[in-house]
């Protein structure tokens, strides 16, 4: 299980670094729609968002666009194992 | 297919978190109770994988582009439940750190892009009473592509009831567009699935029960 979990963490890593910077900038299926069907003015962040640490995958203090979009990547990649792992493992613990 | 704030009225966000609360609380009692500890790892690696591949938007027609969701991929791994789980940590993540899909559309993204999906899923492998592996990429494939329709109309009939945009507009636009969409989350689904049988298989050898509590 080791080998499996370091292996498939490695390609997650790998693909959120490596192929992110790479991936289409076009807007996305509900993205299009909205804007299409001109409700894309309705959606705003939450005031919660409006700090967000790193804001719509680009990491701050990057000036490289593509060189933030990896970082941030690499960046989530590891804290949702983290958190999946931990929430899973915390859910064990408890009776 | 990330809902931001604004799109949904309170009440609509509201009255989809009660199905994602719900189906998370199964998943983590779920966690609790028939996990084993080897597979903890499992359920972090999984959302890892699904948090990535949804950075990496494909190309589809028009200027659009289409992003993997995961929910197929989680179901076929870990059972329906605790998909609900991981997509709920990877949603998580993606609204309080990246600004990605809404806070108080977190539960109607949780909805829409994870427990609609797992339980089509899950439906699917429960029905089809069989784990043989060609009978598993065949699930996924299906699944897969099942999973991010009916997450699209979900979303369409949410926007419709929020009163955004008439459900005759966007149910036909949501489902056209996400149709070639959901192609690339099978094929994605499939490789995934693929890779795991080919190193891992007994991961996916267990059929999940449907049931939620014990």
């Amino acid at each position: 299980m080791r080998l499996f979990t370091i292996l498939a963490l490695a390609v997650a890593i790998g693909l959120a670094t490596a192929a992110s910077p790479f991936a289409s900038a076009s807007p996305d299926g509900l993205e299009r729609v909205a804007e299409d069907k001109a409700f894309i003015d309705t959606g705003r962040l939450a005031p919660i968002q409006e700090e967000s640490p790193v804001p719509d995958y680009a990491f701050p203090g990057i000036t490289d666009e593509r060189f933030a979009t990896a970082v941030a990547g690499f960046t989530g990649t590891l804290i949702v194992f983290a958190l999946g792992f931990g929430v899973a493992a915390a859910a064990r613990r408890t009776a | 297919m990330h809902i931001p704030d604004g799109f949904l009225t309170t009440e609509v966000a509201l009255a989809c978190a009660v199905p994602a609360v719900v189906a998370v609380g199964i998943g983590l009692r779920k966690a609790n109770v028939d996990l084993d500890e080897r597979r903890v790892p499992l359920l972090g690696v999984t959302a890892a994988f699904v948090f990535a591949a949804q950075m990496l938007n494909f190309p589809v027609a028009g200027g659009t582009s289409g992003h993997f969701m995961g929910a197929a991929l989680a179901a076929v791994l870990l059972g329906p439940w605790l998909a609900c789980l991981v997509l709920a940590v990877v949603l998580g993540v993606q609204a309080f750190v990246f600004a990605d899909g809404g806070i108080t559309a977190l539960g109607a993204n949780i909805f829409n892009m994870g427990v609609i999906g797992a339980l089509v899923v899950g439906g699917i492998m429960h029905f089809a009473r069989t784990v043989a592996p060609k009978a598993l990429l065949a699930i996924s494939a299906a699944g897969a592509w099942l999973a991010v329709m009916a997450g699209a109309a979900l979303t369409a009939v949410e926007l419709a009831i929020s009163g955004t945009v008439p459900l005759g507009t966007v149910l036909p636009a949501m489902l056209g567009t996400h149709a070639l969409i959901a192609a690339g989350e099978a094929v994605i689904t499939v490789a995934a699935v693929s890779a795991v049988l080919s190193t891992r298989p007994d991961l996916v050898g267990r059929r999940p029960a449907l049931a939620g509590a014990h």
